[in-house]
This record gives C-alpha cells, sequence and structure tokens, in this order.
C-alpha cells in the first residue's frame, strides 16, 4: 500500500482486516464511528460480515456469537456504548470467546463531549464488568501503531482466549499521520488453535497443554455447551468448588504466565536519569515531546511509553523506577494508571498532571513539572 | 423401554446435566420435546443445530440438549444468534427464550430481529412471569395480576408478543400452547423449516409462582385452563369479540414470502464486487 494520509480510526479498521477480522457488529458512535464506516465499506469486497445492531450490548453480543462461529470479529464504540458493552466483556471472559473492542476515549461521564479526548476508561477497562476476570488493554500513540496495536489486539485475543480492548482516544482516533501500511500478506497473523481430537473426547474447557484449551467452533462436528456460569471442563454449569477454584487460577494464570508476551512498552532512559515520564496513548506524545525539550535543557530525563497498559506492565516499572527519584504520570483523567504507578513505586515518588476537561495534558506542562516549577 | 430406546434420548445430553432444574409439571419440557420432535421429524444433523438461549427458567433448555448450544446473557439471545448466523449461515440457528428475557429485557434485540427478518427459529416460551427469580410480573402478566412485584395487581397491559413481531417484519409467526403439544411439533416443524424470522410462541404456566399466588391450583388444573382458554384461529372468527376477549388464540397468524436477511446480504457482497471490479 502506498503512503498515505490516514486517521487513527481508519487505521484501526485496516488493522483488523490485517488481522484477518471478518466480522463487525457495532453501533455508530462519536468519536468511533468512522471504523464502523469504513468496515462496512471493506468487509463486503472480501466476503466479510458487517452490521450495525440496535445498540451496543448486541453489538458485542453479535461479536461474541460469530467468534462461537469461528469468525475473527470486532466492535467499535466510545465511553456510553463501552459501558453498555460491560457484561459482554466479562461474558467473552467467562466464556474464553475471543473478541476485540475498541473504545475510542472521550470526555465523561455519561454523555460528556463526545468530540473532546479522555483517557477516562483506563480502569473501566480493567474492572468495568463485575467479578474477578482477566483482561488484555492495548493503548497506541499513533496512527500507525493503531494499525500495528490492532493486529496484535487480534492476535492475542486468539492466543490466549480473552476479549482484548483496544484503548484510543479522541486524539488517536481522530488525528491524521502519514503511514505507510505493510502488505497485509506480511502481518503476522496468529490463528485460533482448533482441535482434531474425536469429538466424543473434545473438553471444550479441559485437559489444555498450556491454560488455553483449543477452541472448536460451532458448526465444525464438536457439539458442546458455553456459558456465563461457572462451568466445568464440559462446559456445563457447576457450583461445585473443586471445579470454580480451578477455572479462576487457569483464566488468571494463561495470561500472568505469559506477561513476557503480553507487556509492551516501549522504554527510552539514558543512564542517570532520575526523573522518569510513564505515559500512554495521545498524552504519550505530550510527553515525548516535553522530554525533548527538557533534554535539550541539559535534563536527565527518562521516557516510558506503556503500549501494554492492562495487566499492568508493574515488574518493569518497578525494574524501571528503582533508580529513579521521580516519576511523573501525565494523564487526560484525574489520576487513573497513577494509581498502579503509585501502588508499585510508591506514593511518595509519583507527580501527578491530570487533566479531565476534554483538553490534552500539553508538553509544557510536563515540562514544568521536569524542571520542579 | 429402556432411556436409550427412547426417540428423544439422542438429542440429550444424559450423562451429566439431568434431572434438570424445572418443577415438576412446568411446561418448558413440553416444549423441549416439542422442538425434539420437530428436528427428529425434518431429520437435522444435530451438528447443523445450534440453540442460543438468554437467562431465566426457559434459558436452562440448551444445556441438556445435544447440540451447538450457548447459554448467554440476559434478553440478548437474538444478538448473539445473529452473529453466530452470520458468521455460520449453514447452521439451523434456534433461539429459546422466556417471556421477560424476550419482550422486557431483550425486547429492543426481538424487534430488530424480525424488522432485519434475520434467518432465525424464535422460540418464546410464555409464562407470564419471572419464574427463576420467584414471581415477579413480567410484560406478560395478565391485567390484575398479582405477582410478588404486584401485590395489589398488575396495572400493565400483556405484550401481544405475535402482534409485535407481525409489525416488526417477521416472515413467520404462530402460537400454541403447552396443552397443544402436537400442534406446537408441527410450528416448530414449519418454522424451522422456512427462512427469515420465525417465532412460535408456546403459551405456558407457572404453577410455582404465577398459580399460588393467584389461586390457580396444581400444574394441570393450569393445563386444563390452557385448553379451556385458547381457540383456533377459525373458531376465533366465528366469535364475537366480547366471546373472543381473554382468548388465547392459537394458529399460525402469520406466513409470508420474503427474502430473509442472509439473501438480501448476498446482495451486498455482489455490490462490493461490482465496485471492486468497476476500479
Amino acid at each position: 500500500m502506498a503512503p498515505r494520509l490516514m486517521q487513527g480510526n481508519e487505521a484501526v479498521g485496516w488493522g483488523a482486516l490485517a488481522a484477518g477480522c471478518l466480522f463487525y457488529a457495532g453501533y455508530p458512535i462519536t468519536p468511533s464511528t468512522e471504523i464502523a464506516e469504513m468496515l462496512s465499506r471493506e468487509l463486503p469486497k472480501i466476503g466479510g460480515k458487517f452490521i450495525q445492531m440496535e445498540d451496543e450490548i448486541a453489538s458485542l453480543a453479535a461479536c461474541i456469537g460469530a467468534s462461537v462461529g469461528g469468525l475473527k470479529s470486532m466492535t467499535a464504540t466510545s465511553g456510553p456504548g463501552f459501558s453498555l458493552m460491560q457484561e459482554h466483556i466479562g461474558y467473552a471472559a467467562m466464556t474464553e470467546v475471543p473478541c476485540v473492542v475498541v473504545d475510542v476515549q472521550r470526555l465523561g461521564p455519561s454523555t460528556g463531549q463526545p468530540t473532546s479526548a479522555s483517557q477516562g476508561d483506563v480502569m473501566q477497562a480493567r474492572w468495568g464488568t463485575h467479578g474477578d476476570h482477566p483482561i488484555i488493554a492495548l493503548s497506541p500513540t499513533s496512527v500507525s501503531q493503531s494499525f500495528d496495536l490492532t493486529v496484535t489486539a487480534f492476535n492475542f485475543s486468539e492466543k490466549y482466549r480473552t476479549p482484548v480492548i483496544l484503548l484510543l482516544d479522541e486524539v488517536v482516533g481522530h488525528m491524521r499521520e502519514r503511514v505507510d501500511l505493510p502488505p497485509f500478506d506480511s502481518v503476522t497473523r496468529v490463528e485460533r488453535m482448533g482441535t482434531d481430537v474425536p469429538s466424543e473426547w473434545y473438553k471444550p474447557y479441559g485437559d489444555p497443554i498450556s491454560d488455553v484449551p483449543p477452541m472448536a467452533n460451532f458448526g465444525s462436528g464438536y457439539r458442546y455447551h458455553v456459558t456465563g456460569l461457572f462451568h466445568d471442563t464440559m462446559g456445563y454449569p457447576t457450583q461445585r468448588l473443586d471445579e470454580i477454584d480451578p477455572w479462576i487460577e487457569r483464566v488468571h494464570r494463561k495470561i500472568e504466565r505469559n506477561l513476557n508476551d503480553i507487556i509492551l512498552l516501549e522504554e527510552d532512559i539514558p543512564e542517570g536519569a532520575r526523573t522518569i515520564v510513564i505515559s500512554y496513548g495521545a498524552s504519550a506524545r505530550s510527553a515525548r515531546h516535553a522530554v525533548k525539550l527538557a533534554r535539550q535543557r541539559r535534563h536527565k530525563v527518562g521516557l516510558i511509553t506503556l503500549l501494554t497498559i492492562w495487566p499492568f506492565p508493574e515488574q518493569e516499572i518497578a525494574r524501571i523506577a528503582h533508580t529513579a527519584k521521580r516519576i511523573i504520570v501525565p494523564e487526560m483523567n484525574l489520576g487513573q494508571l497513577t494509581l498502579e504507578v503509585e501502588r508499585v513505586v510508591g506514593r511518595k515518588k509519583v507527580s501527578r498532571i491530570n487533566r479531565a476537561n476534554g483538553e490534552m495534558v500539553t508538553p509544557q506542562m510536563i515540562l514544568e513539572m521536569i524542571e520542579g516549577h | 423401554m429402556s432411556r436409550e430406546e427412547h426417540s428423544a434420548y439422542t438429542y440429550l445430553r444424559p450423562t451429566k446435566k439431568f434431572p434438570n432444574v424445572w418443577c415438576s409439571g412446568c411446561g418448558i419440557g413440553i416444549v423441549m420435546s416439542a422442538l425434539i420432535r420437530a428436528i427428529s421429524r425434518l431429520e437435522l444433523e444435530k451438528d447443523d443445530i445450534a440453540l442460543v438461549s438468554g437467562i431465566g427458567c426457559t434459558g436452562r433448555m440448551p444445556v441438556y440438549m445435544d447440540f451447538n448450544t450457548i447459554h448467554t446473557t440476559h434478553g440478548r439471545a437474538l444478538a448473539f444468534a445473529t452473529g453466530l448466523k452470520l458468521a455460520q449461515p449453514r447452521l439451523k440457528v434456534i433461539a429459546i427464550m422466556g417471556d421477560g428475557d424476550s419482550v422486557a429485557i431483550g425486547g429492543n434485540h426481538f424487534i430488530h430481529s424480525a424488522r432485519r427478518n434475520m434467518d432465525i427459529t424464535a422460540i418464546v416460551v410464555n409464562n407470564s412471569i419471572y419464574g427463576m427469580t420467584g414471581g415477579q410480573y413480567s410484560p406478560t402478566t395478565p391485567l390484575d395480576g398479582k405477582a410478588t412485584t404486584s401485590p395489589y395487581g398488575n396495572i400493565e397491559p400483556p405484550m401481544p408478543i405475535c402482534e409485535v413481531a407481525i409489525a416488526a417484519g417477521a416472515s413467520y409467526v404462530a402460537r400454541s400452547t403447552v396443552y397443544h403439544a402436537v400442534e406446537m411439533d408441527r410450528y416448530l416443524e414449519q418454522a424451522i423449516s422456512k427462512n427469515g424470522f420465525c417465532l412460535v410462541e408456546a403459551v405456558s404456566y407457572c404453577h410455582t409462582t404465577f398459580g399460588r399466588l393467584n389461586k390457580l391450583g396444581t400444574a394441570g388444573d393450569m393445563m386444563r385452563a390452557l385448553k379451556d382458554n385458547s381457540v383456533s384461529m377459525t373458531a376465533a372468527e366465528k366469535l364475537t369479540p366480547e366471546e373472543r376477549a381473554g382468548k388465547i388464540v392459537r394458529g399460525v397468524l402469520w406466513d409470508v414470502q420474503k427474502p430473509g436477511y442472509l439473501e438480501l446480504y448476498d446482495k451486498v457482497l455482489q455490490r462490493a464486487q461490482e465496485v471492486i471490479h468497476a476500479k
């Protein structure tokens, strides 16, 4: 594909297609709608299915249904719709059905400011659905990264049989940048691990070699049961503690044992840096610029850009923060990921820069904090 | 006859999931056996059937049946079924729901699945109450009916499930009761065979909650009431509006030929190809 000017939202659409997505169900909502528009045009060209559902609840339900039927599936939304999707994020986690949920964050709470940027859904992405469950959330900082992380989101989702949340913000979603997308056949695609055991031996939730059981698609000759109730290895509802406990342990283990694969971050820490800025999404763009300016003024400042925000990269942050005196966390919210940083490195080291009015945290604000004003 | 010899045996999952959760005398099992008879008569392969349910007493049906089965969230069976059908058009996708599940919390999906004429067989077991949670009034509880949340009598008029589906755009709509099991076999057979959105309302009862709260007697008494209070469409036409009031009208209320969603979606695929080739 020739280099072209493209929106982050559009890049998400292309990333989905490159990853092998063949199903999209969604409901219009600013600032994510371009993803649906783009896929309504492109999916039918390759025989894929696009459907505009009656609400966001139905949208994620349809995605899970299609994924059980064997198609890689995605939906996209923003704050209010993301709130409506929470029950089905839990359902996908419980039933271990791969799907990708894109949330282009806008200012909340409630209807808030549909066209203003925010990073206010960070904690909702982690804990929005009820009950303890593992989740993966990725957050791109640029248009080309929106493409890359969409592919990664699909790959993680299939590899670990889990819903994956792609957290954009209005800035990255609507921003246009020059991008040179790779040929789709050069993109690494992870396909669902299926099964070839005789159907009477198939245990949909049991006996995995890893902690991720092979998934048979509906209609492929393996008849089994899927339920949001706690279930045994056959997928049948259970109230037995000796079946519930292993389930809870396994689904968390399948993420925790693979943190090396799942945690993605960019580290730019010069020798002797005592101040480190940790950021993600659009705020990371301001952070990068502020760090550049600070270094021109001979401040030794490190920069960490988190691409994976859930699971939170605790070990990496602990290691990096060990030598630092001060950690600055700029966010377009009142301090959500900051809580995680504080949990890992302690509150004393952490300086917050928060903005929750729809405006970006500016490089100047971060620079001032670096210089200790 | 051993249980293995029973004609329904091959369609059930006997090893793990019985006995079932339903109260003795419940009508849901009758709908389940009618569904098995319809599928058996149509000689469909078990691998080619997907049974999708929501939450509630009726929502528990799929776990007992040896198909591709998915027990989803409350009200959303049709939305899950829509995705599954689009992904695997070859599957016969059957959504089995209760009244609260389909037309209260799931009302939006019910209307829009019918409007799209989505190729799904929808079965609503209407027992006029939320049974699993202990007898709260539902969108089909009759006026003045007592429920645990309408102790002074229900003031909300019941939802005409079939009429809503017809108005919204379904291809096939039929209503019967769990007393008229043979009739229901036939309607289910027709609904499963046809493309587009096909609805069968199976009027049932809940003697455990609604029956007890309204002093309607045993399961047997309530079953008899379905017989006494229902009329076929042909018989209903001969009644005056006064005589017809309060009667359950049974029959194929609606049956039209029109393309289902998947047939229409083929047009989208074809037009997309034309756009590619026009370049």
